[in-house]
């Protein structure tokens, strides 16, 4: 018997026996108190409640709704504006990130001070203590709706929000839309081909201006062609408050430019070590051969820092949108504030709400760690 | 025979040295370069003179109502006045003496450990340390009153939150590291399931799990207060991202230590324990110390369930009817004492992996 436990093998067979055990038996236990529990406090169970009808408002929806909708559609709107929320703040925090990564290797001593400085004191400050001091200090402060400081005579900014004019969907719009996907359509096919033709020929094609030129010449085709018309609708100052215009709310405000600056911090670091990480040798090699400094930058540094910045950069994303849910301790309307706070105190069905929350978030880390494992895959040093 | 004579060596050309010089070479080399000293320049003029009039020579340091605030400045009366609050919460004022005990006690410890070279021998003092620090804060033997964790609150809640999260996660993580580089595969599936679940999901979500569901989980009588049921939630989570780090310290550990480790018999604890965590921490260190520093800047979220930590107590402090307004210069305050512990511990681990990584070469 003894002799049968000093194998490895054998012991390694029963300490699994003994883990399968002492998981099923603890499930058990817990399992069974719970449905005690919930028969004892008379908690209703199963997925009914996403039928039922809500009744309360919510001040920021993507799509139609009001309190006579169901649970179901709160579940949806928090979802929609969980996933806004992280896609603008991805948005800004990777510009952001970028340059301040690049500025901090800068020549120039006190731009590189200073994006180091940003750095230091922002990742070293707790977001949540940033989103709060967004919300109740700078943007609280703000003049009132009477006092809005105005831009362009078309912008106000008040303790309310940022209102701003808002395009109509015509066919001015639209068209400005189509030409925005077009130019980059083009410029997709337009870098391969120039890629295929220097491989060819040797002969350079100036894409990146090319790129911007179109960009910013194709919308405003579009803009006449389409009728030059965007029928803007424009903030008016109506009794106590604006109405018209599209609304930012100081919730989405103080949200986005927290976890902009926060993440913008640790992009920051990512593009710097990916920079760093380039041999020097690489780079005297690159000049030795004749190549002028951008070229250097766009042939050589980049390519290899991209591959050593991109996944933590993709890891700050799944972040941003982790880090999302700390809307909940201003009211930002996404999921953990509206479907995890209200419906749940509403509804009461504690186990069924939040494991729907948490399979939200798990179905878009799980996706985003795919992503990075392609990318990985694809990005590779193919050696020959 | 040629004569070859000594020539003296000249000074270096004027543009070449001096203040002059480095400000030329490292701000004004090209004229997009000055564009951005001025750029720098700018900022530094926009943010720093209006921050330090209002911070320090438009400020009210004296007094203690709300009346001696006249100036157009901070008020840092305000925070001078809630200081107690913002270091202790509601703990009696009279056993106050309690905490600042254990917070000397702390500096003992570290002081023992450099002295100390057995490493059981630290584990049993930090143990006793934890005993004792529990003893003196929550009361309730030898005598000393107990204080209802409720009343726990400010730096030294945030202070229990980070310690015990550090503490309690470290050798739950360790385990389940072992777990996910083990080749059983339960052992492992198990492992996996539980890092790669608790890592998708944010801390607020389990932080509302362990709070509104945990009850749920025991049957009825069994009572777990607000704080404990925190510090379960943060711990568990911590314990995942430990796990995942220490993972990749055993990666970093060459199989042939393994191997070797095998080859002179020890079994497999021995084996881990002795031979292979060691190395393991050793390289995972740096990334230690940051998720440190993040478990640190996570426990502010305990205020959304509840608890008065350091950033809860400046809404708590503002919202006090006699001293409406000042929340600026708590944040502010709050931000300051955030900032020098996540500063201090993020220079430290820098410090760490440079000495480390001398000890790989």
């Amino acid at each position: 018997m003894f002799a049968l436990l000093r194998d490895r093998k054998v012991r390694g067979i029963l300490f699994q026996l003994l883990t399968v055990i002492g998981l099923v038996a603890f499930l058990w236990y817990i399992g069974t108190n719970t449905v005690h529990n919930i028969e004892q406090r008379g908690i209703q169970t199963g997925f009914g409640f996403l039928n039922g009808t809500a009744g309360f408002a919510i001040n920021d929806t993507p799509v139609a709704y009001n309190e006579t909708y169901t649970h179901g559609r709160v579940f949806l709107v928090g979802l929609l504006n969980t996933l806004i929320i992280s896609f603008v703040v991805i948005i800004l925090s990777t510009i952001l990130g970028l340059l301040i990564g690049v500025l901090r290797l800068s020549n120039n001593w006190l731009i590189a001070k200073l994006s180091s400085a940003y750095i230091d004191i922002f990742r070293n400050i707790p977001i949540l203590l940033q989103i709060l001091f967004w919300y109740n200090v700078v943007l609280a402060t703000l003049p009132s709706p009477r006092k809005s400081i105005e831009l362009f005579g078309s912008i106000f900014i008040n303790n309310r929000g940022f209102y701003v004019p808002k395009p109509a969907l015509n066919a001015t719009t639209i068209s400005m839309i189509i030409a925005v996907f077009l130019a980059v359509i083009i410029i997709f096919f337009l870098n391969r081909w120039s890629n295929k033709r220097h491989e060819r020929t040797g002969q350079e094609f100036p894409v990146l201006f090319t790129g911007i030129g179109l960009i910013i010449v194709l919308p405003i085709i579009a803009f006449f062609i389409g009728g030059s018309d965007m029928n803007l609708s424009y903030p008016v100052l109506k009794g106590f408050n604006f109405r018209g215009g599209k609304t930012f709310y100081p919730e989405f405000l103080a949200l986005t430019f927290a976890l902009t600056i926060y993440t913008a911090t640790f992009i920051a670091e990512a593009v710097r070590s990916g920079i760093e990480a380039v041999s020097k040798g690489q780079k005297e090699a690159a000049a030795s051969i004749g190549l002028s400094s951008y070229q250097s930058l766009k042939l050589v540094v980049l390519p290899q820092a991209i591959r050593i910045a991109i996944p933590p950069t993709i890891n700050q994303y799944l972040n941003i949108v982790k880090n999302s849910s700390l809307a909940t301790a201003i009211g930002y309307p996404e999921l953990v504030t509206v479907f995890a706070g209200t419906s749940l105190n509403q509804v009461g069905q504690a186990i069924e709400i939040i494991s729907m929350t948490m399979l939200v978030y798990l179905v878009v880390s799980l996706a985003v760690s795919a992503l990075l494992n392609w990318i990985n895959f694809k990005m590779k040093i193919k050696e020959r | 025979m040629a004569v070859y004579d000594k020539i003296e060596t000249r000074e270096a050309p004027s543009s070449s040295k001096g203040a002059l010089h480095w400000l030329r070479e490292n701000l004004f080399s090209t004229p997009l370069n000055s564009a951005m000293t001025l750029f720098g320049i700018a900022i530094l003029f926009w943010i720093i003179p209006p921050f330090i009039n209002w911070a320090i020579i438009n400020a009210n340091f004296a007094g203690s109502t709300r009346a001696d605030c006249t100036g157009d400045g901070a008020c840092w009366v305000f925070v001078k006045e809630k200081m107690s609050m913002f270091m202790y919460g509601f703990y009696p004022e009279a056993d106050r003496w309690r905490v600042n005990l254990a917070y000397a006690l702390f500096f003992v410890v570290i002081a023992a450990f450099k002295l100390l070279r057995k490493s059981g021998l630290k584990i049993a003092i930090a143990t006793m340390y934890f005993i004792v620090a529990f003893i003196l804060i929550r009361g309730g033997f030898f005598g000393l009153d107990m204080v209802e964790t409720n009343k726990w609150g400010g730096l030294m809640l945030t202070i229990v939150i980070s310690a015990v999260g550090i503490v309690g996660s470290f050798p739950i993580g360790i385990l389940f590291a072992f777990g996910r580089a083990s080749n059983l595969p339960i052992i492992k599936s198990v492992s996996v399931t539980y890092i790669e679940f608790i890592r998708g999901v944010p801390l607020i979500t389990i932080l509302f799990m362990s709070s509104v569901i945990l009850p749920l989980f025991f049957p009825e009588g069994v009572q777990f207060d607000k704080l404990l049921r925190a510090l379960i939630g943060i711990t568990f989570f911590q314990a995942a991202y430990i796990a995942e780090i220490i993972r990749g310290g055993l990666q970093a550990v060459s199989k042939g230590q393994y191997e070797a480790a095998d080859a002179v018999g020890l079994s497999y604890w021995q084996k881990m324990l002795l031979v292979i965590l060691p190395q393991a921490l050793k390289v995972a260190i740096p990334n230690l110390v940051g998720s440190f520093i993040a478990l640190f800047q996570d426990t502010t979220l305990v205020l959304i369930i509840g608890l008065f930590d350091l950033l809860a107590m400046v809404q708590l402090t503002g919202s006090d009817s006699h001293w409406l307004g000042f929340e600026t210069e708590g944040y502010v305050f709050v931000t300051i004492i955030f900032w020098v512990f996540c500063y201090s511990m993020s220079v430290y681990s820098k410090s760490l992996e440079k000495r480390f990584n001398t000890n790989l070469k």
